[in-house]
């Protein structure tokens, strides 16, 4: 990077709007921002604060309605508002490049990988097809993919997720771009897959000097991967500054709120318990007058915040490069952002209500090919949970965690008795339940172990009043017969989910993601179950919405001494509130443990590796980097030995490829799965490594 | 794929069974009135019913009767016509050919015409053209065929005087009596047709894989024919192969008003002469036409959709 050198884009006062049938949005407003060559650029901020909207105006793709209003966009030299749709076209694909959130979705399902690869330099160059094909490959193994010319071959379905985003990159790396655009590429993608990923995109500018602009809602990401980060709050950057400064000494009362809320895998529920910002995102067109964050500040003056709309200024005393909008920020005392709500009481573990003994979940499918009606193997099996085993108590919180397909959901299924398990046995409070399927249960049965669904959207009925829905519920568990008191159970669940009380009459497209989830959670909870089954429930929110819905299900579990069932693929969020950790991988339980045994050594491998892969927006927290090589396998078609042997790091040889690991127990409950002796495993040193008080002072004396 | 059409076959086969079974059921046992009345006339007298009875076998078990039927029709012997007092294949045969030729210039006009319309409006969805091709559409696809068969007989038989009224064909195959039939069915059909190409190339043209195709630079034209057009494709291919069942039964109207001899008109007379030898072999054959066109359908589909292309 050199400072001398002329930037790559520059955007000056950029506002962007879309023009609908009910008025103009403007959706990005004031927007600057300079690219140098090699440098990447992090945008964050919540969704709907217009960071893909710069994205698409950048590339000057902005749909029918979307339009810039002022402003400019300068790519070397030239003014892209300018440019003519010919012009525009030999600069997309081959000067600028994009990568998209969901590659499945941006790769043409009907066309195979080579036809998609190799019409990029062919649209940008006078090359020969051949010459294209070669270049193809090669930039499928830059991006090391294994096996480039089967890959070629492929159609994108063919491909499993991490496979189609590196596609996507090679594609957007083909003709050598100078400006690369990342939007979300991770998001729709597994952690450890996601670790792969993140890594690969910091190799590209090393190797290619690109520059790059990576768009995240996760600040661990922008950590891991960008120079200078810009803050985003409504259309408008609220605060940019290098990474080493703006993680450090974050000034903005909304950057300090962002970090309040996501939680550190270093941190639990009970010592520091998230802070979320209060409040929505306003909508372009409720933006307040003054500070745009004035409704949801801490530090609001009445005044002086509210009075009149201000720019961007240089943090006095800070990096030259740090900017803020605030007008407050010097009185705000600025103390090391952290998880920083007050502490509250841990909770004593009651007596065993759940016990999983040996359970195991098969699906069958069948199989129509001709192949396999002349092998007669037309039925295959799924093994979707493998022998599980574990407990859960009273005003426990036991997470399960794993990547997608590994079986969590179909546990909860079973757990739920939407399906039946294939073997083993499932006992709630000492009575058998696996053979009994929900239609089967009685209402008390049902009644005590309720769930909460990742899509609040899919279990809401449209057409029927929020307070009706969950009268219903009351009224189905038998909890309240009579009006009156199921209409003062209904506002007392509404008080619970902190809802306001007039929420009864609504209907369910009238609310926001949160408030939506806030009701399933409020319908969970009203017959006092004494098991709730959370599937995923934050992983669609925003941050700060998420980190409020997960407080309130705490707190909740601590008034009502619930057990719950989280079920996630976030360990971040998983070590924040939960007591005993379940770590699952293709169908099987690789380890299992209190959240400290599973956060510290002995690891399984697995677990190590999904540690490695964690996102910390903590620029003191050092991690050892373990990237996986290898898909994960599909359930039809599992390793016959250790269910992990295709990607472990740590794999021991034959044994592991042909025989299933016992068991092996470290402590009471803390039981790994894995053919490496627990003295070697124990040997193993940590991942995350968090300074203390000593280290961090030298740190500082260093600086 | 060989067990596809292994299955497609079986399914065909049990629902010709099923459809003959119930057709034998209605017309020739004394579920809905007696036979022999039905094709003798009300005023026969019992004598000559019962005459008629002995003679077509009609005091048998039904059991052995259907039996018989089936045998031969699957050996080939579709029985006499009653109404045409001949062998039912050789009153079908040139009905069906005679279809089929009307069928097939509908659709040679019809598939290209509403398939480039289709395209070009849902290419800029809400553009002009857009606009007209959609009003257009669906103001033809409303007027019933008997409406414009009526309009563009006054048009052009009576007014402009360029085409014959009648498409009998009584002097041999004649090109000029086709034209009329044919630009009815094309008229009334293709607007449903257009808009359905057109719904499913919007919805391509906003899918995010065209967005990535147009993001790496590739010319418009390279964009719409290599990425959008076969996506696009794929539901209006089903829905053409639909139409020829809608053709088979649909024509009827069309055919009837042009006294053009084709299966439509066979079918509604074979149904107002209570022929019934003529209307099993009609049901047949629709059914034939039904599962093969699906089966087509859906080997079709395949080969567009590599998403489920067959293992
Ligand atoms: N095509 C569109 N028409 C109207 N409004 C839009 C459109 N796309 C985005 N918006 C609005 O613009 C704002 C910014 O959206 P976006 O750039 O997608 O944010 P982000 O990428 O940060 O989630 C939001 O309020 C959103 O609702
Ligand atoms: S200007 Fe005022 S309201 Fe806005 S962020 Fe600063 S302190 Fe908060
Ligand atoms: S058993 Fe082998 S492959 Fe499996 S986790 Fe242990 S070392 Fe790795
Ligand atoms: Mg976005």
């Amino acid at each position: 990077m050199n400072d001398n050198q002329e930037p790559v884009l520059v955007c000056k006062d950029l506002c962007i709007s879309y023009y609908t049938r009910a008025g103009e949005i403007p959706a990005v407003v004031d927007f600057s921002l300079t690219v140098k060559p090699g440098e990447t650029i992090g945008i964050v901020g919540e969704s709907g604060c217009g960071k893909s909207t710069v994205a698409m105006a950048i590339m000057q793709y902005m749909g029918a309605n979307g339009g810039i209003k002022s402003g400019g966009i300068t790519f070397k030299g030239r003014d892209l508002t300018t440019l003519s749709e010919d012009q525009l076209r030999s600069i997309r694909g081959s000067e600028i490049s994009m990568i998209y959130q969901e590659p499945f979705a941006s790769l043409n399902p009907s066309l195979k990988i080579d036809t998609q690869l190799m019409e990029v330099p062919l649209a940008h160059e006078n090359i020969s097809k051949d010459e294209a094909y070669r270049r193809s490959v090669k930039m499928l193994t830059d991006v090391k993919l294994p096996d480039p010319e089967r890959i070629m071959a492929s159609y994108p379905h063919q491909l499993s997720g991490g496979q189609q985003q590196r596609v996507v990159i090679a594609m957007g790396l083909l003709s050598k771009p100078s400006l690369l655009l990342l939007d979300e590429p991770t998001t729709a993608l597994d952690v450890t897959v996601e670790a792969g990923i993140v890594k690969l995109i910091g190799d590209i500018s090393k190797t290619f000097g690109t520059s790059q602009i990576y768009i995240s809602h996760n600040l661990g990401l922008i950590l891991e991967t960008c120079d200078r980060v810009f803050v985003m709050y409504s259309g408008e950057v609220v605060e940019e500054g290098t990474i080493n400064s703006l993680f450090t000494w974050p000034k903005h009362p909304y950057t300090h709120g962002l970090f309040s809320c996501i939680p550190l895998p270093t941190a639990d529920k009970n010592a520091a318990p998230l802070t979320p910002i209060r409040g929505q995102l306003p909508l372009p067109f409720e933006r307040p007058s003054g500070c745009y964050f004035g409704p949801r500040c801490d530090h609001f003056e009445r005044g002086l915040c509210d009075s009149a709309h201000f720019k961007m200024e240089n943090v006095d005393g800070g990096a030259p490069d740090h900017r803020v909008r605030c007008l407050r920020y010097k009185n705000i005392n600025h103390v090391k952002a952290q998880p920083g709500g007050t502490a509250k009481k841990t909770l004593k573990i009651g007596k065993s209500v759940l016990t999983v003994d040996r359970m195991k979940k098969y699906y069958e499918v069948k199989d129509t090919s001709l192949t396999a009606l002349i092998s007669g193997k037309r039925i295959r099996h799924v093994k979707a949970n493998e022998e599980l085993n574990f407990t859960a108590h009273e005003s426990e919180t036991v997470a399960i965690v794993g990547e997608s397909g590994c079986g969590k959901s179909t546990f909860a299924k079973v757990l739920m008795g939407l399906e039946t398990r294939t073997e083993g046995e499932i006992r709630h409070n000492g009575k058998n339940i696996s053979k009994i399927s929900v239609q089967d249960r009685s209402t008390k049965q049902i009644r005590s172990m309720q769930m909460v669904f990742q899509n609040p959207f899919d279990t809401l009925n449209p057409s029927h009043s929020i307070g009706g829905q969950i009268s219903r519920v009351l009224r189905k568990f038998g909890v309240e017969t009579d009006k009156k008191e199921i209409f003062d159970r209904v506002m007392t669940l509404l008080d619970t989910v902190k809802l306001p009380r007039d929420f009864y009459f609504r209907k369910p497209r009238q609310l926001s993601g949160g408030q939506k989830q806030r009701i399933g959670i409020a319908r969970a909870f009203a017959g006092n179950p004494s098991i709730v089954i959370a599937d995923e429930p934050v992983s669609a929110l925003d941050v700060s919405v998420a980190a409020a819905v997960t407080e309130l299900l705490m707190d909740i579990q601590r008034k009502h001494k619930t057990t719950l069932l989280f079920i996630s693929h976030d360990l971040s969020v998983v070590r924040y509130l939960s007591d005993r950790i379940v770590v699952m991988y293709l169908g099987h339980i690789l380890e299992r443990g209190t959240a400290n045994q599973i956060f510290a050594p002995p690891y399984h491998p697995y677990t190590e590796a999904l540690l490695s892969a964690v996102p910390i927006a903590d620029p003191e927290v050092t991690k050892r980097k373990i990237v996986l090589e290898g898909n994960l396998p599909s359930a039809m078609n599992p390793p016959k030995g250790c269910p992990f042997c295709t990607r472990c790091h740590r794999k021991l040889g034959d044994i592991c490829d042909n025989e299933l690991p016992a068991e092996q127990v470290v402590a009471d409950r803390h039981v790994i799965k894995c053919h490496i002796p627990l003295e070697a495993l124990k040997k193993v040193a940590p991942v995350i490594h968090v300074p203390d008080e000593s280290e961090r002072l030298q740190q500082q004396v260093a600086v | 794929m060989i067990l596809l059409l292994l299955k497609r076959i079986g399914f065909m086969l049990f629902t010709m069974v099923v459809v003959s079974i119930i057709l034998f059921l209605l017309l020739e046992t004394g579920l809905t009135g007696d036979p022999a009345t039905r094709v003798l006339g009300n005023f026969a007298s019992d004598e000559q019913k019962e005459m008629w009875r002995d003679q077509h076998g009609y005091n048998q078990p039904t059991v052995v009767r259907y039996a018989k039927w089936l045998g031969n029709f699957a050996t080939g012997n579709l029985g006499t016509s009653i109404r045409y007092k001949g062998p039912v294949k050789e009153v079908l045969l040139p009905r069906l050919w005679n279809t089929a030729v009307l069928g097939f210039w509908t659709f040679a006009i019809m598939i290209p015409l509403s398939l480039i319309l289709g395209v070009l409006s849902g290419m800029k969805e809400g553009s002009i053209l857009d606009r007209t091709i959609s009003v257009f559409g669906i103001l033809t696809t409303s007027v019933p065929e008997f409406a414009s068969a009526v309009f563009f007989s006054a048009l052009f038989v009576f007014g402009l005087k360029w085409l014959p009224g009648t498409s009998s064909m009584a002097g041999g195959f004649e090109f000029k009596q086709l034209i009329l039939p044919a630009l009815v069915l094309v008229v009334y059909d293709f607007g449903y047709v257009a808009r359905m190409t057109r719904a499913s190339m919007a919805e391509v043209m906003t899918s995010q894989y065209i967005r990535t195709a147009v993001l790496k630079g590739l010319p418009y034209k390279q964009v719409i024919l290599k990425h959008a057009l076969r996506n696009a494709l794929i539901a209006p291919f089903t829905v053409i192969m639909l139409q020829i069942n809608w053709l088979l039964s649909g024509v009827i109207v069309v055919e009837f008003f042009f006294a053009y001899k084709g299966f439509g008109a066979l079918l509604l007379e074979a149904s107002l002469n209570n022929d019934i030898a003529l209307l099993e072999a009609c049901a047949m054959v629709a059914v034939v036409v039904a599962v093969g066109s699906q089966t087509i359908a859906d080997i079709g589909y395949t080969f567009l959709n590599p998403r489920i292309r067959f293992t």
